[in-house]
């Protein structure tokens, strides 16, 4: 996730203090993802440098010291929103992986590993839909957060339900299908004899 | 004592070498308050679970009880009374009659079961008002939108005090938003006091639920455990 852009944009509404930029990033983000008050300072010291960000005052340092965006820094944020993040290849996913090493492996039922991370998956999503149930304490950042959430959660669940339709179908294939010919005991030499 | 329990419940179809095994000594206990989401894929058995916990097919072997009695010991007309008094049914094309209006609907099971038509007409009333549809009442279904009509097939399968609620696919033909609010209704319901299963595909259908069963062949298979608060939850993944 992009603190640096995140902390541009709260700048673009007007000039920020550190803590203050750290309270309304948490705010913003449904309080999902805490932020310290170390990474802050390093993003703007490093948003400074590169002319993004401007501090009020030179000489005052710590909580009291105040940032402002700049015109270089409007154009990145908005070139930065409209850029998609980089989804061109399938990242290595864990779970993608455990299924397909546990395909290959003796003695153990796909199945059953595929389940265990199904239910993960469904109480995971249960907890997150707990968080939705009181519609008073959802504002809307944090209903977007939670949806989120829940829509990838979703999305792995439904590759897993696919997975083992897939597998049970070929299991059902392999059963049905012609036998193939039994391998040679051991490999001719190309043109040797007879 | 669970609202709804079903005891080793086994259902076969066919016979010789054309019988399927649908369910396969099933056990499932659902107390009032609460709601359980059966998932599986198609095939798995899930709705067949539900027409023999709602009294509409008899299982080959097991044993299913509703509010402590039990269905092998009631008559047809026995069952039938219990279906009308105690079990709403939600399905996923919402099942309403097309000729009545949403008011009608819902007080069609009412006066099916005795009620006068006029107090009928203010108990179904009063429910299509719990559920954010008054100005709909008058509304025929073809009038409503897919969410709207589900909300009324709610309002009917909960009327009158009815305890069990069965819902497949409840949310099937809506889209994620309608599909929330169709949960948020059932979970309700469930608060009031409700038994409720619903049986879906869906993940995010089932996660509404307290617990959800999963099921395979016929067979339970697995079950999550049970949630912590949503402060615990919370703090955890702020943790991470």
């Amino acid at each position: 996730m992009s603190v640096r852009h995140a902390l541009l944009a709260l700048l673009s509404e007007g000039p920020k203090y550190g803590l203050q930029l750290r309270q309304e990033f948490e705010s913003r983000t449904g309080e999902v993802w805490p932020l310290n008050v170390g990474q802050v300072y390093t993003t703007l010291q490093r948003l400074e440098r590169d002319g993004l960000v401007e501090s009020d005052d030179v000489s005052e340092e710590g909580p009291q010291k105040g940032f402002h965006i700049t015109e270089e820094g409007a154009v990145e944020l908005a070139q930065w929103l409209r850029t998609p993040p980089d989804f061109s290849s399938p990242p290595r996913d864990e779970l993608v992986i455990k299924v397909l090493v546990a395909l290959g492996l003796p003695g153990v039922d796909v199945h059953e590993v595929v389940q265990l991370h199904r239910r993960y998956l469904v109480e995971l999503m249960q907890q997150w839909t707990r968080l939705k149930e009181d519609e008073s304490r959802l504002d809307l950042n944090f209903a977007l957060v939670v949806d989120a959430e829940l829509f990838r959660l979703d999305s792995l669940i439904r590759w897993l339900d696919t997975a083992d339709g897939r597998l049970k179908r070929a299991a059902g294939e392999a059963v049905l299908a012609p036998q193939p010919f039994p391998l040679p005991k051991a490999r001719r030499r190309v043109g040797a004899p007879e | 004592m669970s609202y709804l329990e079903l005891r080793g419940i086994s259902k076969m179809y066919g016979d010789g070498a054309t019988e399927v095994r649908a369910l396969d000594r099933v056990d499932l206990a659902v107390d009032a308050g609460s709601l359980v989401a059966v998932m599986g894929s198609s095939g798995s058995g899930k709705s067949t679970l539900l027409t023999i916990a709602g009294s509409l097919e008899d299982p080959t072997s097991g044993e299913v009880s509703i509010g402590g009695r039990s269905l092998s010991s009631l008559s047809r007309n026995g069952k039938a009374q219990l279906r009308r008094q105690s079990i709403g049914y939600v399905f996923q094309d919402y099942n309403l009659l097309a000729g009545l209006s949403a008011v009608e609907n819902v007080s069609l099971p009412l006066e099916l079961d005795g009620v006068a038509a006029r107090k009928a007409q203010v108990v179904a009333l009063e429910s299509l008002e719990d559920f954010g549809l008054a100005d709909r009442a008058s509304h025929y279904p073809d009038q409503l939108s897919g969410g709207e009509r589900q909300r009324v097939a709610i309002a009917r399968a909960v009327v009158g005090g009815r305890q069990l609620l069965l819902a497949d696919e409840p949310s099937g033909a809506l889209d994620s938003t309608n599909a929330e609010s169709v949960m948020r209704l059932i979970l309700a319901a469930c608060h009031r006091g409700l038994a409720a299963v619903v049986v879906t595909h869906d993940a995010q259908l089932a996660s509404w639920a307290d617990r959800v069963i999963f099921l395979r062949d016929g067979r339970i298979v697995d079950q999550t455990l049970p949630v912590v608060s949503p402060e615990t939850f919370l703090a955890d993944v702020r943790n991470q």
